[in-house]
């Protein structure tokens, strides 16, 4: 029956190759594919995506490392040292700490509530998970100085409990977290709804609890996923400028954290030190791109 | 154990996915859930399960409330349609796991839990593939995996929803078989859910035929098949032949003959007469109910089927005949067409 509504199929089974199968097996016998571009074409498309890269990547990177090391490993080492430049990437550790548990338990909860359940205002809910994506990280600070700020709407209960988040670390954790909020979410949401609820539902039906269900089946079954969006979090965690340039003060010392570190260091012309502690974010973005791929490769196996 | 399933309405949203249901089913039966997609066979087996509630009905295990319980409490293995199998655990963990999950004085030794899911999987052949993870399976495998590990936790039912849709033919034959074999050995109390007849007929002890979110009816396979109670039975269950006709004060008519043909019981108005295509027999036109042009004609290993186009009222109908194979007969040809064995159903029932 279906066979028959495939003519050529029957044919190209029977070994009887049609005109246009036969022509296709010449051109695969000569080396050449119908999806292959001429060896030119090839090559130029693969230098220009790779003098893209050099130009916009590589260089950039190199230099990076070049300017941090030119005074020397002995100014390279002192730079890191110094006491703003510890304190600095102390804060900055302690800002992605927090952001990304927060963010890893939020991200967890919002992605379960989106794929396993159906509940009114879900589409409102998706929407505004990206929108940190959509918003400019300076108007996210503003926004958090316009809450929290001296003139802020919540300005009476802050000083009357005597609390004070802008211009302080509170601030720079807030706009961190509000920055890095989709990264695990948007990376658990789709893996969660394609794997549906069936592998819940079999657990229960086991006899296994809510809780076991998730941490037995529904955690496992998205580790990789979920490793994968704390790792892209905490790249994002470090590096964030704009919105915590504008919630931080720039107290040196106190609410520096290493981008913002390296913007005042530059700006007194400490290019060595500026650029040394630079180096520690670009090498932080390698081992992220390291981690990644291997990730990556996980997550395709798991597919399969 | 018995399950008592009485008057259990679902909606969903405006969709009514069963209407008043009642079924009861005997302690070590297995029965079929039979009917087309949308009838609400799998929705009636997740509410045995407890994995979707009625919004109005009683269900009953053994006499005693289930909806009171739920799914975890209810032991109930359930065999999924696609297997639902844990993915990131191997054959052994996956049937292990209904074990593993138990609290408190429940909790089987490790030793013991070894014991019981080796038995199982012995049980259903796989014992050498306790080490492999659900993609490394075939899906035949799966299956077996699937049955095992819903039969560890000792159901008091056990529930398949399609179990063998997924598979190809020849291996949903075979896994079939050895499915009853198994019932046979371990008389577990079994509802299976089933879109495809041969199976709810070869398997099951009874076949609920269900069709709208209603129960059109519950016999054994025998009983279904040669004496189906409404019109849809005899279309959905095995090859049907469908003539048309009239019903006047318990006479059957066609283009204003009468045809001779017994109508009693059916109300007056347009009728469909049903019959299966071997008890159609053919005859010279001017001597049968019925007679009509041959369109086509089909021959496939011992069977062979002619399309014949019947007037009926202002249009025309093509109707399935068997015809014998060694009849002399070429389309263009007027054949008659008389049903030796029938049931008159009124067209609109």
């Amino acid at each position: 029956m279906s066979d028959a509504l495939h003519p050529g199929h029957v044919l190209a089974s029977e070994g009887l190759p049609t005109g246009i199968a036969r022509a296709d097996a010449e051109r695969r016998a000569a080396g050449k594919s119908v999806h292959t571009e001429p060896a030119a074409v090839r090559i130029a498309l693969v230098l220009v995506a790779l003098a893209f890269l050099g130009l916009f990547i590589g260089l950039p990177l190199v230099v990076v490392f070049v300017e941090a090391l030119k005074r020397g490993a002995a100014a390279y080492v002192s730079a890191l040292a110094n006491p703003d430049a510890l304190a600095s990437i102390r804060l900055t550790l302690l800002v992605a700490a927090i952001s990304v548990v927060a963010n890893l338990v939020f991200g967890l909860v919002a992605a379960w509530a989106i794929a396993k359940f159906e509940f009114p205002g879900k589409s409102t809910l998706i929407t505004l998970i990206d929108l940190p994506f959509s918003v400019s990280p300076v108007v996210a600070g503003l926004a958090f100085v316009l809450l929290f700020g001296a003139q802020g709407l919540f300005a009476g209960y802050l000083a009357a409990w005597d609390v004070k988040i802008i211009f302080a670390v509170p601030g720079i954790v807030l706009a961190t977290i509000f920055v890095t909020f989709p990264f695990v979410a948007r990376e658990l949401i789709p893996l969660m709804q394609e794997q549906g609820t069936a592998e819940e539902e079999a657990a229960v039906s086991l006899g296994a609890s809510g809780l076991s269900t998730f941490f037995r089946v529904t955690l496992p079954n998205v580790k990789w996923a979920l490793l994968y969006g704390v790792l892209l979090c905490n790249a994002r965690a470090m590096g964030e400028f704009g919105a915590v340039s504008v919630v931080s003060g720039h107290v040196r010392g106190l609410t520096n954290t290493m981008p913002l570190h390296i913007e005042i260091l530059y700006n007194e012309y400490q290019f060595a030190a500026s650029f040394a502690v630079a180096s520690l974010l670009a090498l932080l973005a390698l081992v992220t791109l390291v981690a990644k791929t291997i990730l990556e490769h996980r997550l395709a196996e798991e597919d399969t | 154990m018995t399950i008592e399933v009485a008057g259990v309405t679902k909606r969903f949203k405006k969709f009514t996915a069963l209407d008043n249901v009642s079924l009861n089913i005997r302690s070590g039966e297995l029965v079929a859930l039979l009917g087309p997609s949308g009838s609400g066979k799998t929705t009636l087996l997740r509410i045995i399960a407890g994995l979707e509630w009625p919004d109005a009905g009683e269900v009953r295990f053994d006499g005693e409330d289930a909806l009171a319980r739920s799914v975890r409490e209810r032991n109930v293995g359930f065999v999924f349609q696609h297997y639902a199998l844990f993915r990131h655990m191997n054959v052994f963990e996956n049937v292990a796991f209904g074990l593993r999950v138990r609290k408190g004085a429940d909790r089987l030794p490790e030793a013991a839990i070894r014991e019981k899911v080796n038995t199982l999987l012995s049980l259903v052949q796989i014992d050498w593939l306790a080490e492999r993870y659900p993609s490394q399976l075939s899906g035949g495998q799966r299956q077996r995996v699937a049955l095992a590990r819903a039969l560890a936790i000792s159901p008091r039912v056990l529930l398949l929803d399609e179990p063998f849709g997924a598979l190809d033919a020849k291996v949903r034959k075979e896994l079939r078989r050895w499915l009853r074999h198994l019932h046979e050995e371990l008389p577990v109390t079994s509802v299976l859910v089933t879109h495809d007849q041969e199976e709810a007929l070869e398997l099951a002890d009874r076949v609920v035929v269900m069709g709208h979110g209603k129960i059109e009816q519950v016999g054994s396979p025998a009983e279904v098949y040669d004496a189906p109670a409404t019109a849809f039975v005899h279309d959905f269950i095995g090859e049907t032949v469908a003539l048309p006709g009239e019903v006047r004060a318990g006479v059957l008519f066609h283009d204003g003959k009468p045809l001779g043909l017994d109508a009693a019981g059916v109300p007056d108005g347009p009728a469909r007469i049903l019959a299966r295509p071997h008890h159609v027999d053919l005859a010279p036109p001017g001597e049968a109910p019925f007679s009509g042009r041959v369109l086509s004609l089909r021959t496939f290993g011992p069977t062979r089927r002619a399309d014949v186009e019947i007037a009926a009222g202002s249009g025309k109908v093509v109707v399935e005949a068997a015809v014998p194979l060694d009849l002399a007969l070429e389309a263009g040809a007027v054949v008659g067409l008389r049903p030796r064995a029938y049931k008159v159903f009124a067209a609109n029932g």
